[in-house]
């Protein structure tokens, strides 16, 4: 079974709270977070293929009352899977890394991804000493992320498997200077 | 006490805890041991290990936008590592710190250190980095602290290129 992108970001970001800041990776998870709602706290990546988690790591160590979720594709996490290492090493209470799986590059034309051919992101994580995992293939695990994403207490790792289509786009702004500074100033970061 | 030249990396160390620097993350490497072994043993400053250079790029990008202060160290080959990564602090005006520390251009023993030493300030100039080399130990508190200005002030991307010529050649005790 496999759940619907749209849907499963909608779910986790339902009742977001003031306090969850939302890196989405390059792609279509950032497309997926902007049609469920444009927000200031959200940081959309129209590029630094790789860099979703580590911005979510310096994001999550300079802000930790908040809670931070990076929200990606396969694609996007194997191009930067040492950073699994690195946030294993530092490990903040108030990061959680979700992966949208469905093993193929959407964007490119839908050609295979490691994870299609078994490579295992949440075996992976555990690996790298991320010890809080959830596999989400249905909607009842769905409804557990998001449970625990609104108490986070440790770093979380968790894989969304999702269909492998393409709804439609749904882009937010590409400026990034935009971006940013929206972003600080919605958390009250001074200039 | 007075000043030695080999303290050099404690004058780096001063200047980014007075630039309010509060994540320092590194590629362990020679040239940076005394300043990471500064850095990891102060309560103020998280000190992030990397895999690799890039992965330091993106978390200065999340650590200012959290509102945190970031640098990056790194040696000269890890540069090449950065190139695409660097664009996001381009696209965004992400301000982003990095001390280098050179390899491959003055009594290099390896000659694969060479390629990358050759291009360290070029690759860097393309990328909108702007350079401030130090040649001397007396130079480099004053040209640590104008490129944090730099960075910071402007939202830009500063190299602090540390010469191999102030490091010094790597000795290798086999």
């Amino acid at each position: 079974m496999t759940l619907e992108r749209r849907a499963a970001m909608a779910t986790l970001l339902a009742e977001r709270g003031d306090d969850l800041l939302v890196v989405p990776g390059l792609g279509s998870t950032t497309w997926d977070a902007a049609a469920v709602g444009d927000n200031d706290r959200n940081f959309y990546l129209w590029g630094a293929m790789g860099g979703a988690a580590m911005i979510g790591l310096g994001l999550a160590i300079a802000q930790p009352s908040r809670r931070v979720a990076v929200i990606t594709g396969d694609g996007e996490m194997l191009m930067g899977l040492g950073a699994l290492a690195t946030i294993g090493t530092q490990c903040p209470p108030n990061l959680a890394i979700i992966v949208f799986d469905n093993g193929v590059y959407g964007e490119t034309g839908m050609q295979p991804s490691h994870t299609q051919a078994g490579v295992d992101l949440l075996g992976v994580a555990g690996a790298c000493g991320i010890a809080s995992r959830l596999d989400v293939r249905d909607e009842d695990r769905l409804e557990d992320l998001a449970r625990q994403l609104k108490n986070l207490r440790e770093t979380l790792f968790a894989r969304v498997q999702i269909a492998a289509a393409e709804p439609p786009r749904v882009l937010p702004t590409r400026d990034g200077v935009a971006l940013k500074e929206r972003f600080r100033a919605s958390i009250g970061v001074k200039p | 006490m007075s000043a030695q030249p080999g303290d050099w990396p404690d004058r780096l160390f001063e200047t980014l805890k007075r630039g309010g620097i509060r994540q320092v993350a590194y590629v362990p490497d020679a040239g940076h041991a005394r300043l990471i072994d500064r850095c990891r043993a102060d309560d103020e400053i998280r000190d992030v290990a990397l895999t690799t250079e890039e992965e330091g790029v993106a978390l200065a990008a999340g650590a200012w936008l959290g509102g945190d202060r970031a640098a990056l160290l790194m040696q000269s080959s890890g540069v090449g590592n950065c190139i695409n990564m660097l664009s996001l602090a381009r696209a965004c005006r992400f301000p982003l710190l990095m001390l280098i520390t050179m390899r491959g251009e003055w009594e290099e023993f390896n000659p694969w250190q060479v390629p990358m030493g050759s291009i360290t300030d070029p690759v860097l100039e393309l990328c909108e980095a702007e350079i401030f080399r130090v040649l001397e130990p007396s130079e480099v508190a004053g040209i640590a602290q104008r490129a944090v200005q730099y960075v910071f002030g402007q939202e830009r991307i500063a190299a602090v290129i540390l010469s191999q010529q102030l490091i010094g050649k790597k000795v290798w005790t086999k």
